[in-house]
């Protein structure tokens, strides 16, 4: 019974597969799949070794402190890093007298309430705050950025796919707009107001190129500020930015795994000795 | 307890013993776990991942309970109070990366299971009850990781809710009324978010309880073994501690190494970018991909393509994929023959490894996007996954022709120490 049951729900189920699959297959003969814009001219991220790739990787505070400098300078024109305090920036090697002057001259103030009259009012920015986003809220930013929302790069590193070597591409990755392109996909053009990127999925992205020109940001280091540096730098403090706490993971992912190999050893031994007279 | 034979729970210490009288339960740790439970003595390391699951379950456990002081199940909020536990908790990025990748741990353990208990027949009588349990615990899991992948808000949080709780609406007349009730609302929301947190801490004690009843339901008949042979006497087993103890020590050693290497070094490797992005109900991501351990059913879903006598191919989708799993309850009956172990069940052990490659294709189609190529290989794999359980297991069961069985676990193990021993001067008389 409950196997005649079974056969029946079962040759149902064969059947409506048998008709998607008939559907399926003369859907593509009929009308065959043909490759988008996308498909033929996007491109994957271009090669980037960071200091802190690999199992072994820690952060190169030089390069982060230099990277923070292009987000100070650049990116926070209209990107937010919301889930950074100052008081963060200790990681990338700031001590506490230059975490608490950085916060105090950061361009944009900490909303606050003005205590004697309780109006809106802002304020210096101490330590402890979070780094305040360039504009008020959503609504301010899309209207300054042509109806396009620059996202929080507080997690960019992890929220796209290829990560930093992604953020690298497309800040260095502008180009001409293919002949091809043009010729083949008019549909697919930029429309005003967006810029074309072979790095980003759409092709089309509403940031214009922002890294532009040698020496747009002073380095102390000395470090020379070519476009490709400068983009690499800020690729570098992303990473950071997303995973503040990458180095102690490696840390101690590396001491766990020690430990863990003696105590297979250990344990591989006990198994041994209390299986050593029976054959099994 | 099961056998004849068990050694009996003897305490030494005058307090254990004043225990065991009030409230016998060092007495039952002991007959299940301990030297009171005999058990085959050729178990091979297939059978360390019964307890590894037990591990992983214990893991999530006691890093959700932490996470859940930090946490909080607001939608306005979660997102940034996951990033809180990963920024500003000591250890916070610890305990959630061992949660997320535990999650992930625990379904690779218990597949490994599942797929033991299938080749060495350990569904079949007498361990019926055993493996409806199980499929019951798999069940639960399910609902538990769902709900527990939703809680951080993020994209794919979102849009896996937005799609799983969908499924509900394609039950015909009361669905659209269903989905609204489950998710307390028209779109998933703060009221699926705190119902979903609050299952989510309830179902993995629900999970320990049916655990529970699965290991006593274990223990009646006792545990299968690769010949898949029953226990016919004493020399066929050996007391659980310290043979088995042991033996999962070490396995447990090599799991937790796999399961670090993850943890430590590619934590967001089983992950998906899209839900680090904060979730956002009016964009929807270019592919909603589900967590890697539910691509397989993925694929048979989405696999109904087509409208079929009057059901809507979401419908059958549904069904197909519900039943999928459901299907799994009634193997025992649909897999007739005596013989349990794959070992001695070649036709079986051939169709066994196909169907194996069916659900890594399966699971291969159902983690790529919906193109039509990969939706007509998923057709494919979907029809030959319910042909496997539905037409090739009844017919094979009736007529294949075993192999030869052993008599005796001892004999199968005598058997093989005597053809991997050296052979010449010297050699030990096999003890037959």
């Amino acid at each position: 019974m409950v196997r005649t049951i079974a056969n029946a729900v079962g040759a149902l189920f064969v059947l409506s597969l048998l008709a998607a699959l008939w559907g399926s297959i003369s859907g593509v003969i009929s009308d065959p799949p043909k490759p988008t814009a996308a498909d033929l001219f996007h491109k994957e991220p271009k090669a980037l070794h960071l200091a802190s790739d690999g199992p072994f990787g820690k952060f190169d505070q030089q390069q982060l402190q230099r990277g923070f400098q292009v987000f100070k300078e650049v990116c926070s024109n209209c990107h937010s890093l919301k889930l950074v305090a100052f008081r963060d920036l200790k990681g990338i090697g700031y001590d506490d007298a230059q975490i608490k002057a950085i916060a105090d001259q950061w361009a944009v103030e900490q909303p606050t309430t003005n205590p004697d009259t309780g109006e809106p009012a802002t304020r210096k920015n101490l330590p402890s705050d979070h780094i305040p986003p360039p504009f008020a809220n959503d609504i301010a930013a899309r209207a300054a950025n042509n109806n396009a929302l620059p996202p929080d790069l507080s997690l960019m590193a992890k929220a796209r796919e290829g990560g930093a070597p992604y953020i690298y591409s497309i800040l260095t990755g502008y180009e001409p707009i293919p002949v091809a392109l043009k010729k083949n996909f008019p549909d697919s053009l930029p429309l005003p107001g967006l810029h074309y990127n072979p790095y980003f999925p759409s092709l089309n992205i509403a940031m214009a190129q922002q890294l532009t020109t040698e020496g747009q940001v002073q380095y102390q280091d000395g470090t020379r500020p070519t476009v490709d540096q400068m983009a690499e730098d800020v690729s570098a403090f992303l990473v950071w930015a997303a995973e503040p706490k990458l180095e102690s993971r490696h840390v101690a992912g590396f001491a766990t795994v020690i430990f863990l190999v003696i105590f297979c050893f250990l344990a591989w031994g006990a198994y041994q000795n209390v299986w050593r007279d029976l054959e099994h | 307890m099961s056998f004849p034979w068990a050694q009996q729970y003897q305490p030494k210490h005058p307090l254990m013993r004043w225990i065991d009288e009030k409230l016998p339960l060092p007495r039952l740790v002991y007959n299940s776990v301990g030297g009171g439970y005999p058990v085959p003595r050729n178990l091979n390391y297939w059978w360390n991942f019964g307890v590894l699951a037990g591990a992983a379950l214990a893991i999530q456990i006691i890093t959700g309970v932490v996470l859940a002081m930090h946490y909080a199940a607001n939608a306005g909020v979660a997102f940034d109070s996951v990033e809180h536990i990963m920024r500003d908790v000591n250890a916070g990025w610890f305990l959630r990366y061992a949660h997320a990748t535990g999650a992930s741990m625990f379904f690779i353990v218990v597949y490994i299971h599942i797929f033991r208990g299938l080749y060495y027949g350990s569904y079949k009588a007498p361990r019926e009850m055993v493996w409806l349990l199980g499929v019951v615990i798999f069940l639960l899991m399910m609902a538990t990781a769902f709900m527990g992948y939703v809680l951080p808000w993020g994209q794919m949080s979102f849009w896996g809710a937005q799609v799983i709780t969908g499924f509900f609406s394609a039950i015909p007349v009361v669905g659209e009324n269903i989905r609204i009730w489950l998710l307390g609302g028209y779109a998933p929301g703060d009221a699926s978010l705190n119902r979903f947190f609050s299952l989510h801490y309830l179902l993995p004690f629900v999970i320990a309880a049916v655990i529970i009843l699965h290991i006593w339901a274990l223990h009646i008949p006792g545990s299968n073994n690769p010949t898949g042979v029953d226990v016919k006497g004493e020399q066929d087993t050996v007391p659980f501690h310290p043979y088995y103890t042991a033996k999962d020590g070490f396995g447990l050693g090599v799991f937790l190494l796999v399961f670090a290497v993850i943890l430590f070094f590619a934590p967001n490797y089983l992950g998906h970018a899209d839900n680090y992005i904060p979730a956002n109900p009016l964009s929807t991501p270019a592919e909603i991909v589900p967590e890697w351990y539910f691509w397989p059913f993925y694929a048979i879903l989405r696999a109904f393509t087509a409208n079929f006598l009057w059901i809507p191919a979401k419908l059958w989708g549904v069904m197909a994929m519900f039943s999928s799993i459901l299907l799994l309850f009634f193997l025992p009956w649909i897999d007739s023959s005596p013989v349990r172990s794959a070992r001695y069940r070649p036709t079986y052990r051939m169709f066994f490894f196909i169907w194996l490659l069916d659900i890594l294709v399966l699971g291969w189609c159902g983690g790529s996007p919906a193109t039509p190529g990969y939706i007509i290989v998923g057709q494919f794999a979907a029809a030959y996954y319910f042909a496997h359980f539905l037409i090739i297991l009844p017919i094979i069961s009736r007529s294949e022709r075993p192999r030869p069985l052993p008599n005796s676990i001892t004999e199968a193990v005598l058997a093989k120490a005597h053809d991997r021993a050296p052979h010449g001067a010297g050699d030990p008389v096999p003890a037959e």
